[in-house]
């Protein structure tokens, strides 16, 4: 009965590095440092490096970096500069955005949201650049740029709730504070201010796409896993030339609920509903308060929420 | 014609858990089996009592047709059909019918030769479900504290009952299930997106190969997992999502009956910040 599982890589063979395909002329040279890793190995590649950073990835780093620095130590500063306090209350501190009496003014006083301002600022363009980056690495190696819009929809959520949405709204004040607990609190109250975001349809599409991507998640690897014994991991392989693997695969389900994706369209799907789920819920963060200022009372003219 | 062009080979038989060959057929695309009748038989039966619950009730809207389980004061007893019987029977079907899909499933991976993850992952599921409805509302003593079957009503249920912890962003639990949620969804479109746009590169290249897979993603973070890894890595955590979710609404009532920010108050008092 018990038969062989591939959960973990039981043979690790390691070979010299694979230092990736070659790059385009006049590229930047790899970072050729590379380390093995036996743990990891367990669970896939043991090889760790070579690393491309070129000028964008830098460039990235540092303004990631130095958003991280405004934040903490803006954190630190709020506890007087006391290193226990500021371990001790680290899930509560926070980096505030300005009150509504600064509106969208620019450069408020560092202390009233000016600092927030700035980290915000160089997070923004550290994500950007690192889309920018992987878009270009993907051109450089002659690949469609598919994980780079990905991100484009990540960063576009992003966008909507520390700047688009502040923007319409005249007021930096109603963006997302940084901070563990502080950006619960703010969607708690976020959600309540507006009658319960439960009621957003556009919440609720956002929902069922991250729900619905975990259980895509888990199908596909699943059903992956299941059928390695026939090879079924090089997915590449079975997308140009199918084989037994993915045949069995897409014959489990179809037999299973009588339909069944390919090597191929698997990935659009998840490509697709990964994709839509920050998408729907930036346009349901977009609509709150600009569009509609009661979910609730919303719900109840459109006939789908209980009125009590 | 149901059959793919390279089915008829697979349809053999062989692989039943119960039954041999007596339900050993298809039906159009789908496999039959023992499990697959048992499986049609709490679907359709399940499915008859949410349809005459909706009857019963006040309204056809989609959105609002609401099955409630017992009141709280029936405890753990079975309630009369009209007064959460009907929501009881429906518990017993659901269970029932995704039961007997995982053990469907466990035929047909038999049958197929393949490995068992995908009724292991179901499994993990159905577990995440029990515990919301069975394990949680007996800890607490009473049916009534399970979740309604309608749209809008279970969601007003998971409002509700997180309001009754204050803030349930501050469950630990749930912070863990939903950057499992979020990881996963992460993953997914980075698996999705490298897949894609290596099998539909840029115009006039050749499709690309595994190494330009890794050389992707070495070149952009300096690791990249792997083909086989990252069917490893997505498993574990779309699994962990399921399973953290149950754990944080298990502990909800059971363990924890206060407001979750109150929760963290441990941290603060730990006394190694003594001064």
């Amino acid at each position: 009965m018990a038969s062989y599982q591939n959960i973990f890589t039981q043979v690790q063979v390691r070979g010299p590095a694979e230092l990736g395909v070659a790059l385009p002329k006049g590229d930047q040279p790899r970072d050729n440092v590379v380390g093995f890793n036996r743990l990891l190995g367990f669970l896939g590649n043991a090889q760790i490096g070579p690393i491309h950073l070129g000028l964008t990835g830098i460039a990235s780093l540092i303004a990631g970096f130095i958003a991280f620095e405004i934040i903490g130590l803006n954190m630190w500063a709020s506890v007087g500069w006391d290193p226990v306090q500021f371990i001790r209350q680290l899930p509560w501190l926070s980096l505030q955005p300005p009150g509504p009496e600064y509106g969208l003014q620019i450069l408020p006083p560092l202390e009233a949201g000016g600092w927030w301002l700035m980290a915000g600022f160089f997070l923004t363009t550290s994500v950007l650049l690192w889309c920018v980056r992987t878009y270009r690495r993907a051109k450089a190696l002659g690949m469609g740029t598919h994980v780079a819009w990905a991100f484009a929809a990540a960063i576009w959520l992003y966008l909507v709730l520390g700047f688009i949405r502040p923007v319409l709204m005249g007021s930096w004040s109603e963006a997302v504070p940084f901070g563990i607990f502080p950006h619960l609190d703010w969607v708690g109250s976020f959600s309540i201010r507006y009658g319960n975001l439960f009621y957003d349809p556009f919440h609720c599409l956002s929902i069922a796409f991250l729900y619905g991507s975990t259980l895509l998640f888990a199908m596909h690897a699943a059903t992956v896993l299941a059928i390695t014994r026939y090879g079924g991991d090089r997915e590449l392989e079975q997308i140009s030339d199918r084989g037994t693997a993915f045949e069995r695969g897409a014959l489990f389900w179809r037999w299973t609920m009588g339909f069944n994706a390919t090597a191929e369209s698997i990935h659009r799907w998840a490509w697709w509903f990964a994709v839509l789920t920050p998408l729907t819920g930036g346009i349901g963060i977009l609509l709150t308060g600009t569009v509609v200022d009661d979910w609730h009372a919303w719900a109840v003219v459109h006939h789908y929420a209980f009125t009590e | 014609m149901a059959l793919l062009s390279f089915e008829r080979k697979y349809r053999v038989r062989g692989g039943t858990l119960v039954g041999g060959d007596l339900f050993d057929f298809w039906v159009g695309p789908f496999y039959v089996g023992f499990f697959g009748v048992t499986s049609a038989f709490f679907a359709v039966l399940g499915t008859a009592l949410i349809v005459y619950g909706a009857a019963l009730g006040p309204t056809w809207n989609i959105w609002k047709i609401n099955i409630s389980p017992p009141d709280v004061a029936y405890g753990l007893s079975i309630a009369p059909f009209h007064e959460g019987g009907l929501w009881q029977g429906i518990t017993v079907c659901a269970l029932g019918a995704f039961v007997s899909w995982a053990l469907r499933e466990v035929e047909i991976s038999r049958k197929l030769g393949i490995g068992l993850h995908v009724p292991f992952a179901f499994g993990v599921a159905i577990f995440a479900y029990f515990t919301l409805q069975v394990i949680r509302p007996v800890l607490l003593g009473a049916w009534g504290n399970a979740f309604p079957y309608g749209i809008f009503s279970h969601l007003e249920w998971v409002s509700n009952t997180g309001y009754k912890y204050l803030n349930f962003h501050y469950n630990p639990a749930h912070m863990v299930a939903v950057s499992f949620f979020f990881a996963t969804t992460f993953a997914l479109s980075l698996h999705g997106g490298l897949i894609l746009s290596a099998a539909n590169p840029a115009k006039g290249e050749t499709m690309k190969t595994p190494e330009h897979e890794d050389t992707f993603f070495r070149d952009i973070m300096g690791y990249s997992v792997g083909t086989l890894g990252i069917h490893r890595v997505g498993l574990f955590l779309a699994l962990s999502a399921g399973f953290w979710s149950a754990v944080c609404i298990v502990i909800s009532g059971p363990v924890w009956s206060l407001g979750w920010p109150e929760w963290w108050n441990w941290w603060r008092n730990l006394p190694i910040w003594a001064q």
